[in-house]
């Protein structure tokens, strides 16, 4: 099985192409890149590294790039792919904010920006769903998502302690239930 | 200077509970950057949202552009920073020994606790998105538009973006 191993130019470059490469969702261009034209990485190797990069939080695709990196070329990787992933468009959305500071207030664009907002509310609305979807026995912890909701939208509750409580009740639920059923 | 510490030490601790990604996070942004400290508005808040949408890259750029409204371009770099340092590091120290506990009991009782939170606040976050935008009927319709074309079509979004724009820029919304 051939595993070139790239460089810290690779790694850069290889990134940086990912990070340009999509708008928001740049996940499958990553595992394109790094699995089918650089096989850097296998298949199983991918999807177990970002099996880790989605169990953390944070960006994953950040995450995912910290760790390819580190495998290559240790902590020196694990800053430069990272900077490839999110340089270019760093220095994009800069422009993009001088542009919203000289023509943001006309009406016209605050239009235009309002109706991507729209796009955008759907486009989560619809991520919440395909996610609700995917879960493992909604029946059981459907009422955690309700509950956050409550807690976060309603009450304005700051996240992480609402974060953190509400995950040690669920994922103890989850433990006993496996454990239960093993 | 003391506002670039609080920004970072305020999106440290968000990025450490971003589980379900940026998409996650929107309204404790909201909660911290309009409300609690009132560094913006709702609209202007809305349309950062907006423009990082429309942006190429990871749609974690939106922190950069709230760095970049409150604190110009050392909060944007300082924004950014905070959001992706934290599990960036621990990525680094723990991913040799992924396998080790990739199947323990404790990792995927995690997991399966997160998840249904992560949904939660995604709709949290377009709840949060449409309340701040300012939508009359048209922006109403647009989002379920975006909405029903994404669970039912393959479609790129960003067609559903350039739609929006398009709508937008007609009055529609």
């Amino acid at each position: 099985m051939s595993h070139p191993l790239p460089s810290l130019g690779d790694l850069f470059r290889g990134f940086a192409r990912i990070g340009l490469s999509g708008f928001g969702g740049v996940l499958p261009f990553a595992r394109r890149t790094v699995v089918e034209e650089r096989r850097w990485l296998t298949p199983k190797e991918f999807n177990g590294l970002l099996g880790l990069c989605q169990f953390l939080p944070g960006p994953n695709v950040v995450n995912l790039s910290v760790c390819v990196g580190a495998r290559f070329h240790g902590a020196a990787g694990a800053v430069v792919a990272p900077l490839g992933l999110i340089g270019a468009p760093f220095v994009l959305i800069l422009l993009l904010a001088l542009a919203y500071d000289q023509w943001g207030h006309l009406p016209l664009v605050q239009d235009m920006l309002r109706g991507v907002a729209a796009a955008g509310v759907g486009l989560l609305f619809s991520m919440a769903i395909k996610m609700a979807k995917n879960l493992h026995e909604p029946r059981v912890y459907l009422p955690f998502s309700a509950i956050i909701v409550v807690a976060i939208l309603i009450l304005r509750l700051p996240l992480p302690p609402v974060m953190l409580s509400l995950l040690a009740v669920s994922a103890s639920l989850a433990a006993w239930r496996a454990a239960r059923r093993g | 200077m003391a506002q670039l510490v609080d920004l970072f030490v305020q999106f440290f601790w968000i990025a450490c509970v971003s589980f379900g990604g940026v998409a996650a996070i929107l309204p404790e942004l909201h909660r911290v950057v309009v409300e609690q400290r009132q560094w913006m508005d709702d609209a202007t808040f809305s349309q950062l949202f907006a423009i990082a949408q429309a942006a190429p890259g990871p749609n974690l750029l939106v922190m950069s552009l709230i760095g970049w409204q409150v604190a110009g371009f050392a909060g944007a770099v300082v924004a950014t920073l905070a959001i992706v340092l934290p599990m960036a590091v621990v990525v680094f120290f723990v991913y040799r020994y992924w396998q080790r506990f990739e199947h323990a009991l404790w990792r995927n009782a995690i997991q399966l606790g997160v998840a249904p939170l992560a949904v939660g606040l995604v709709v949290s976050s377009g709840c949060l998105i449409g309340l701040s935008a300012g939508f009359g009927r048209g922006g109403v319709v647009m989002a379920l538009v975006s909405m029903v074309v994404m669970l039912r079509t393959r479609l790129h979004p960003l067609w559903m973006i350039g739609l929006g724009a398009l709508v937008g820029a007609l009055g529609g919304v």
